[in-house]
Formats: structure tokens, C-alpha cells, sequence
């Protein structure tokens, strides 16, 4: 278990050290969260009502998760990485939790960046949108890690994620924006950590079957 | 066999008036068909399972050929219930109708599932790729059910009160079965067929290559 930890850690830490080298993702998403959230200011007419602000901000945060997660393989396939880490003796489900994990830190970090603008901009910040963007960062970076790796492995790449990655999430978005603007937001974050506890499982068991013959 | 399938069901279907109306009617198609497509999905997600734990690549021919039923008898479902939502609202798409948005959803998401399988090369790579899409899919259908029963609540106030289930008489309930039955049959015959095809095809690019 201590070794399995061991794995998970220094695979999450190599690809935290990659980006902090290279800074080709995080900036990226940063910029593109905080132009999504400007142009969605121009896209509600005036008068809309705060609800589909928040409606807004779920739709920017998903498409920030894809953005990064594209990127999210993109080393390993370009320099054949994932081939070694298959062949390393660790658990290969460890790869997925390593990557999940540096997948999670990125997501916080944008959104540390995108909710004082959505505050800034649009309506303020409430604890419960906090509980919930947390909850659906895991759900969007377990079942994302799962569907970039599948997604790296074929032909239209970058292309294909998003259609993958949609319909799962449709879910996330549902909880995401009930515990925003809902009277009764636990129902919605419980609904996020079940959702969360089903698809972490899921891919932890399956991601083996995605990166091995 | 196919078309004594189809046969079966039309005339069963005919004959046994329901009492709320004509459109009511369209009910003996579309919850049969429906209940077909998750039977087809489900069927996938089994094979998919068997193609994982046995690694037998004969299972991914067979969870594909099920997904691809899936996908058509959802596409069914979709149409047979915008035609009811016609007949009965006055609308082609109603937010409200929890099945009918969980088809959208499912249709989307196995569509990918073909995007997926057509940008991969052959391989066991593929075959356990699917498999575990495959998978994801069937665990989405309750999910995604109870997903949008909340943002029911949520973005919809209004539902349209709808009892399919509940006071079925007798007639009703044997043409439902009897529906029921056709559909599945129907699904089977298409599922072995397209099975067959889909094997004879493999196994003439094989001997093609073979030649070569």
C-alpha cells in the first residue's frame, strides 16, 4: 500500500515538475477560463438574472478541464513515455492517479484564478459553489484522465475528447449548477460525491485495460 | 424470421384498442423499444465485462454489434417519442420528459463510442478501449437518470404528470407483453444477423490479407 502510495506521488510529481519546467498547459488554461468568462459577459444580454451566470461558469470550467486534459497525455505520447511507464514495475492504475492528481491541481489552480473573476464579474462566490466546484474537479479529472488516455491512443486525438468527455460530464453539470443556485444545495453535493466515489472506482479498475494490449 | 418478427408485431399491435385514444397507442411501440435499447446496452456492457475478464476477442465483435442495435433502437426511441410529444403536448421536444432526455444523452454518448472505434486501429487495444467504454455507458444510464431528475427540478417546475406505468388493465398489459417480446425479438434477430455479417466480413479480410 506504502509502495503503491510511493508510485502515485512520484508519478503526480513528475508531471507537476514538467509543467512547472515547461509552463505549457496551466497558462493556458488560465488565460482561456478568464476570456471564456469575458466573453460569456458579452454573450448574456442584459437583465439575464444571476442563475444563468452560474449556468455559465459550470459550461467555462468543463471546457477548461478538456482544454487541459488534452494536453494531459501530450507528453507521453510525443516522447513514447507511457510505453516505459507501462513497463515499469508499479501498478498501472497508479499512472492513472498520478496524472488524475496533477490533473485535479491544475483544474484548482485555474479555478483559484476563475472565481475571484466570476466574483469580480458576475455574481459573488458562495461557499456551496467552492464545496462544489472541489467535488466536480475529481469527478471531471478521474473520468477525464481515463478518456484522455483512451483518446491519445487514436487518430483524432484532441478532436475526440471532447466527444467522449461531454456526455459523461452532463451529469457533473447538473449537480454543479444545482448546488450553485439551488435553495437545497446538499442534495446536488452529495449527488457530485456520489457521482465522484462511482467513476473514480470505475476508472481506477479500468484504466489498465486503456493503456495495455 | 426477421420480418415474422415485424409481422408479429404489427398485428398484435393493431387489433387491441387502447381505450385513452389513438395516440395513446404509440406507447405499445415506444416504451417496448426503449426497454429494447437499454436490454442492448446492457447486453454490451456484459460482453464487454466477458471480453475483459476472459480477453477473448471474439466478445468485442459482439459488444460492438449490441452497442450498434443500442444506438438504433434509440434513435427509434427518440423519434417514437417526439411523435408522441407531438400528439400529446403540441410540442416536438419537451425538456421534461425524463426518458426522452436520457436517450439524447445516451445517443450522444454512444455516438462517441463509434468515433472512438473508427479512430483507433484494430487491435486488443481497441477491443478493451470499447469494452471499457462500453462499460462507462451502462453505469452513465442510472447516473444520468438521476441527474436529470434533478435538474428537473431544478431548470423544469412544471412536469408533465404522465402515469405509463401504473393502471394497466389486462388487454393493455398483454399487448405491452406481447410488444415487448416482438421488439426483443426483433433486436435479437437483427443483433445475430448483423453478428454474422459483421464475422463474415472479418473473416474475408483475413483470407484477403491471407492471399496478398
Amino acid at each position: 500500500m506504502t509502495a503503491y502510495l510511493a508510485d502515485v506521488g512520484a508519478l503526480a510529481r513528475k508531471d507537476l515538475l514538467l509543467e512547472l519546467r515547461s509552463r505549457d498547459t496551466l497558462p493556458a488554461m488560465l488565460l482561456f477560463v478568464v476570456s471564456t468568462l469575458v466573453v460569456f459577459s458579452f454573450a448574456l444580454p442584459a437583465g439575464t438574472g444571476e442563475t444563468a451566470a452560474y449556468g455559465l461558469l459550470w459550461v467555462a470550467i468543463v471546457f477548461t478541464a478538456i482544454l487541459g486534459l488534452t494536453r494531459a497525455f501530450a507528453a507521453e505520447r510525443e516522447q513514447r513515455v507511457l510505453d516505459g511507464l507501462v513497463l515499469a514495475p508499479c501498478d498501472r492504475s497508479a499512472i492513472w492517479a498520478g496524472k488524475g492528481i496533477a490533473v485535479v491541481v491544475f483544474l484548482a489552480l485555474a479555478e483559484l484564478v476563475a472565481l475571484p473573476a466570476f466574483a469580480l464579474f458576475f455574481e459573488p462566490v458562495t461557499w456551496e459553489l467552492v464545496a462544489a466546484v472541489a467535488l466536480a474537479d475529481l469527478g471531471l479529472a478521474s473520468v477525464g484522465t481515463l478518456l484522455a488516455a483512451m483518446a491519445a491512443a487514436s487518430r483524432a486525438r484532441e478532436l475526440l475528447l471532447p466527444l467522449l468527455f461531454l456526455p459523461l460530464v452532463i451529469p457533473v453539470v447538473v449537480g454543479g449548477v444545482g448546488a450553485s443556485i439551488a435553495d437545497d444545495p446538499g442534495r446536488y453535493l452529495g449527488f457530485l460525491a456520489l457521482y465522484d466515489l462511482i467513476f473514480a472506482i470505475l476508472s481506477w479498475a479500468s484504466f489498465e485495460y486503456v493503456v495495455t494490449e | 424470421m426477421l420480418l415474422l418478427a415485424g409481422v408479429a408485431l404489427a398485428f398484435y399491435w393493431v387489433p387491441d384498442a387502447p381505450l385513452e385514444g389513438f395516440r395513446q397507442r404509440i406507447f405499445y411501440i415506444h416504451v417496448p423499444v426503449a426497454l429494447t435499447a437499454y436490454a442492448c446496452f446492457g447486453w454490451a456492457a456484459w460482453k464487454a465485462l466477458r471480453l475483459l475478464s476472459t480477453r477473448d476477442q471474439r466478445y468485442d465483435l459482439e459488444s460492438y454489434t449490441a452497442v450498434h442495435m443500442g444506438v438504433i433502437f434509440g434513435i427509434l426511441t427518440l423519434v417514437t417519442g417526439s411523435i408522441w410529444a407531438r400528439t400529446s403536448w403540441g410540442v416536438w421536444w419537451s425538456w421534461g420528459e425524463r426518458q426522452l432526455v436520457l436517450f439524447l444523452v445516451l445517443f450522444l454518448f454512444y455516438s462517441a463510442y463509434f468515433m472512438l472505434r473508427y479512430s483507433v486501429e484494430a487491435g486488443p487495444r481497441r477491443a478493451s478501449m470499447s469494452a471499457v467504454y462500453a462499460l462507462f455507458g451502462v453505469v452513465l444510464i442510472p447516473v444520468s437518470f438521476l441527474a436529470i431528475r434533478l435538474a428537473e427540478g431544478l431548470i423544469h417546475p412544471v412536469v408533465f404528470d404522465r402515469n405509463v406505468g401504473d393502471n394497466l388493465a389486462g388487454s393493455q398489459l398483454l399487448t405491452f407483453a406481447v410488444c415487448l417480446a416482438g421488439t426483443l425479438a426483433l433486436a435479437a434477430t437483427l443483433y445475430v444477423n448483423e453478428l454474422t455479417g459483421k464475422r463474415v466480413d472479418e473473416r474475408l479480410r483475413e483470407l484477403r490479407e491471407a492471399l496478398e
